[in-house]
């Protein structure tokens, strides 16, 4: 990169916000960050307005670093614009990646999801049943929400990606790689995820044996050998089919591998991947044994498709009385 | 990806495929597939004309992939793979779609839907095909020995056959003596020969072939490696007794305080010593300690054998004694295991003195048997008046095996002369169906028949000696429906023979196992194909022969033993094998170790590299099988010929609008 310094953007669409505290978690390095560049958007952190990026020349910002799925017509809008203003786009941390949590509503639709939060859950008051609306008369003018989606999307399922940069969120020194290799240029092929290209288990320092699960624990209910495999101890760990890069972080204290990560290369369907392998090591010889060991296991969907149903083969649960997807927006006809 | 040209050839099969799919059409509509150069119909793609077409074309078009859709892979897979190596073409850029079995067999009655499903499967080849690689097979060398595991007739047939060849066998056998089945028998059906008479020749020569080590009273352990290359680790259990000194002049026997009932050789009729020798002709003379009754193991005491053995053979001390031997290809002979007839409790045995099962049979009317050959009831004297032999018993019934046990009809029909010749008694076989079917079999039923044995044809429901009239009184009365005249019937008898069907060995499963053989949903090892190679299993260099491979009487047994001793001698003098390259590989350098893989291989090919935290495949051991590959949560293991990109594209070719793409073409 010439000694001008390059432009960087970054931007929050559907997600928890950690993936922007793991930018900050870069700690002393975010000043090489931005020594080398000039920070041209970053809502989160710094006050931008949309007519500011809008504002900017096609292809003006260098490097964009965008996380978070894509759910209402706000984050497509906000993908669209930054893919056309952007050289790169990095698909930034599991959600803008795989869908992860917020793709988890893939499983219900919008309809039972609004009227869970806004109606049945245990905390809400809302005796009138008022639903967010797109258009509100109010006293000053009109307010409008964003159109809010019934399938939950990814990034490049909106627009093409350049790069994709793992984990829930990603971890510092991973980012601070990133970063290191975009301003060297030393960048890998377009379309590849940033990291290595083996599983967690490659980091975890547990001893792996031959596998055979009789029964699935959840994490209270025992305290493992420290030194032994999870999976073996009927603990849920998805490291065997996920990306390593993280260092290992859950699996090294105890907690099976999330997946968080997602899967290796050339995987099509990450949670199916983690299916299968643990499917073959369970020790069953009858249907029924199967049955008996899969029902300790609570919530498979949940545990399976954590972070990638969206990016899945399954992409979300199947829409009853032949309601059709409209190609685009993932808006139900 | 440089240019590829597809050929695509559709076939006839005379009637078989043209007579529902229009096979001129997906023809035509083929040559429109995505790089396909050449499509043409014929009606015999397997006929040498069919064959020379495609190496033709190969030259003329200079054809990259090959495509033919006729019938399974089983059939002509190789057929074509070979017409392409005959032009040049590696054999792995062909592929077959099977518009028979799949298309017009299943669908004769919608030929559009056919003729559909046909192109649909054409697209699915022609997409699958140019992500086909072109393969090696692999060579590896024969070792010449060979390894024969259960001595019953089938095993000591195919030694035999093997060792006068002029290769060397080792010959495991569990119990102390081989022989097998066989050797407890009296006479043999349908010719009523002696069985001992033609069967201890045979154990005789492979005892003493200088080309058979015989590991009597043995059982493998553990098997590694793969065809040509077999380490196999052989337990020899301790017989207490030095071989090497033993003549077997039977001292020790006659003295040995202890009796046991014999419930292997003698079906629990007999008795034998503690120190024993199974029968007279028994291979090897040696006899064995049984360590469970022998007064010296329990008290320290007795030592009686010691003390009258002349060449002081006995060793109280002797242990098991493990054996290495490398082999180059195995066949299993562990034959069957009698049906429990305990298990239907309304036939009373066990419970009912004078109900037998046929293997007591055999011993009772033995010359060399418990009753020197006299028919009597359970008390050892009175002759029976009246005997019923009921047949399938556990065999034909899907309470316990649905398959029929081929024997019991004529072995049967054995006992009903036997009982006549011998007694006098009159005899009543109760039947579902009689099944005669080979040489001399029907004859055989004819000559009883004319002998005066009455046949009623019936199941019998229940055996009870709980008597409705006083001539039932005293009695075993079997109660069935006579289906010929259409009415129930109860027929008192003095004693009942219980035809016990052939089953599996408990053991067959982990047997098979162990040496890479599956067993079918029967129970029975599965050969390789049950019509075209049914001595072969899945895994190379392993064979099967007899009984463990289904149901079946003494020369169906000598001849499938014979039939693999041909195919191990047909590989040993081959010198080397060539095995199918479609196989697994891990790629190493992306493989995390987690042994997810490990224990799902059937044939042990998977071993993990402690020292590179990886797991590896040995290619000679795999059989491409595929269960790896699905299961490694990275994907990182790659089937050969069955490629992530491969399957992918295969299911993008099927997905391609037939009826679309049928518009389009005139
Ligand atoms: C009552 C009865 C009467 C019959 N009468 C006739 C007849 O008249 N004519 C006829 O043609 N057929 C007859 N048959 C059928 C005949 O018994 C079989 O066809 C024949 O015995 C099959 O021979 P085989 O060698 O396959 O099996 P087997 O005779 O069962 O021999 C198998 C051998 O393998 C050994 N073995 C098993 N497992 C292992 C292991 N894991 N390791 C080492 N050794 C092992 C066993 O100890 C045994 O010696 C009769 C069957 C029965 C039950």
């Amino acid at each position: 990169m010439s000694d001008k310094k390059g432009k960087l953007g970054l931007y929050w669409a559907s997600s928890c916000g950690g993936c922007e505290i793991a930018v900050l978690a870069l700690h002393e390095k975010i000043l090489d960050v931005a020594a080398a560049f000039d920070i041209v958007f970053w809502p989160c952190v710094m006050d931008f307005k949309y007519e500011d990026v809008e504002a900017l020349e096609d292809g003006e910002i260098d490097v964009c670093l965008f996380n978070g799925a894509i759910r209402n017509d706000e984050n497509a809008h906000m993908a669209h614009v930054l893919r056309q203003k952007s050289k790169v786009l990095v698909a930034f941390g599991a959600c803008s990646f795989g869908g992860s949590m917020p793709g988890l509503a893939n499983f219900t639709d919008k309809d039972a999801m609004f009227d869970w939060i806004y109606k049945q859950s245990p905390s809400t008051d809302n005796p009138q049943g008022t639903l967010p609306q797109k258009h509100s008369q109010v006293p000053e003018g009109e307010l409008t929400l964003p159109n809010f989606w019934r399938t939950v999307k990814t990034l490049a399922q909106i627009v093409p990606v350049d790069y994709y940069l793992p984990g829930c969120p990603p971890e510092a020194h991973q980012i601070e790689a990133a970063v290191t290799a975009i301003v060297t240029g030393q960048l890998p092929p377009p379309g590849s995820v940033i990291g290595p290209d083996v599983t967690v288990c490659d980091e975890c320092s547990r001893t792996k044996n031959e596998k055979k699960i009789k029964h699935f624990y959840r994490p209270q209910e025992i305290i493992p050998d420290p030194d032994v495999c999870l999976l073996e101890q009927g603990l849920f760990c998805a490291g065997i089919g996920t990306r390593s890069g993280c260092g290992a972080l859950c699996p090294q204290v105890g907690m099976g591998c999330r997946g968080c990560y997602g899967p290796n290369e050339g995987v099509l369907d990450h949670g199916a991947k983690i299916l299968t392998g643990i499917a073959s090591v369970l020790d069953a010889n009858t249907p029924e044994e199967v049955d008996k060991i899969l029902d300790t296991l609570p919530d498979p969907a949940g545990y399976f498709y954590r972070f990638h149903l969206p990016q899945s083969l399954l992409r979300r649960r199947a829409l009853g009385n032949g309601q059709k997807q409209t190609a685009k927006t993932g808006e139900a006809t | 990806m440089s240019e590829q040209r597809v050929g695509v050839y559709v076939c006839h099969c005379g009637h078989n495929i043209a007579g529902t799919v229009d096979v001129e059409h997906v023809a035509e509509w083929s040559a429109n597939l995505p790089n396909v150069v050449i499509s043409r119909d014929n009606k015999f793609m397997c006929a040498s004309t069919g064959q020379e077409q495609i190496e033709e074309d190969i030259k003329e078009f200079d054809l990259t992939h090959v495509v033919v859709a006729s019938c399974s892979p089983h059939m002509h897979e190789k057929t074509f793979r070979n017409a392409c190596a005959r032009a040049g073409l590696n054999p792995y850029l062909f592929e077959m779609a099977n518009i028979r079995e799949h298309a017009s067999w299943v669908h004769a009655s919608d030929k559009d839907g056919a003729t559909n499903k046909a192109k649909s499967l054409v697209s699915a080849a022609v997409h699958r095909v140019i992500h086909q690689e072109p393969l090696q097979p692999m060579q590896v060398d024969i070792r010449p020995e060979t390894l024969v595991v259960g001595g019953g007739i089938a095993g000591i047939q195919t030694a035999l056959e093997i060792a006068d060849a002029g290769y060397h066998v080792y010959l495991v056998e569990r119990e102390p003596s081989i022989g097998g089945h066989m050797a407890m028998f009296d006479k043999t059906f349908p010719t009523l020969d002696c069985s001992a008479c033609i069967l201890t020749p045979k154990m005789f020569d492979a005892g003493s072939h200088p080309h058979i080590t015989l590991l009597s009273y043995s059982e493998v352990e553990q098997v590694d490696g793969y065809v040509g290359n077999f380490t196999v680790r052989v337990r020899r259990k301790a017989r207490h007794v030095d071989e090497d000194l033993c003549t077997g002049c039977g001292s020790c026997w006659e003295k040995c305080p202890i009796k046991v009932i014999d419930t292997v050789f003698e079906a629990g009729l007999g008795s034998r010593k503690a120190i024993y020798r199974p029968f007279p002709q028994a291979v090897p003379k040696y006899p064995i300690i049984d360590v469970e009754n022998c007064t010296y193991y329990k008290s320290g005491k007795c030592r009686m054998c010691e003390k009258v053995c002349p060449t002081e053979a006995i060793r109280f001390d002797q242990e098991d004694e493990i054996l290495e031997v490398e082999v180059g290809n195995i066949v299993l002979a562990t034959g069957f295991q009698l049906f429990d007839p305990r298990r239907i409790p309304n036939y009373g045995y066990g419970r009912l003195e004078n109900v037998f099962t046929n293997l007591e049979f055999e011993r009772l009317s033995n010359a060399a048997g418990p009753t020197e050959g006299k028919i009597v009831l359970r008390d050892g004297v009175t002759e029976p008046e009246s005997v019923a032999i009921v047949h399938c018993v556990g065999s034909r019934d899907k309470n316990y095996n649905s398959h029929c046990s081929a024997i019991c009809c004529m072995a049967s029909l054995k006992f009903a002369h036997l009982v006549m010749e011998k007694t006098g008694a009159k005899v009543y076989n109760f039947y579902i169906d009689m099944r005669s079917i080979s040489k001399g079999y029907e004859e055989f039923y004819h000559r009883i028949m004319e002998e005066g044995a009455s046949f009623i044809r019936g199941k019998v429901s229940e055996i009870t000696d709980a008597a409705h009239t006083p001539e039932e009184e005293g009695k075993l009365i079997l109660v069935c429906e006579d289906t010929l005249i259409g009415r129930p019937r109860r027929v008192p008898v003095d004693m009942v023979i219980l035809s016990a069907g052939l089953e599996p060995r408990a053991d067959a499963q982990e047997v098979g196992y162990m040496f890479g053989a599956g067993c079918g949903d029967t129970g029975f090892f599965t050969e390789r194909h049950p019509k075209l190679d049914p001595v072969a299993t899945v895994t190379e260099g392993v064979f099967i022969a007899g009984a463990c491979q289904g149901a079946k009487d003494i020369p169906d047994s000598v001849a499938q033993g014979a039939a693999a001793a041909a195919r191990v001698l047909a590989t040993i003098s081959k010198k080397q094998v060539n095995l199918e390259p479609v196989r697994a590989e891990i790629d190493e350098s992306r493989c995390s170790g987690c042994r997810i893989c490990n224990n799902m291989c059937p044939y042990h090919a998977i071993d993990f590299i402690e020292a590179d935290g990886v797991s590896r495949v040995n290619p000679a051991l795999c059989k491409g099988c595929g269960t790896c590959v699905a299961a490694c949560p990275s994907q990182v293991i790659n089937g050969a010929h069955f490629t992530f990109d491969q399957l992918i594209a295969e299911i993008d070719g099927i997905m391609v609008d037939v009826t679309a793409g049928a518009l389009e073409v005139v």
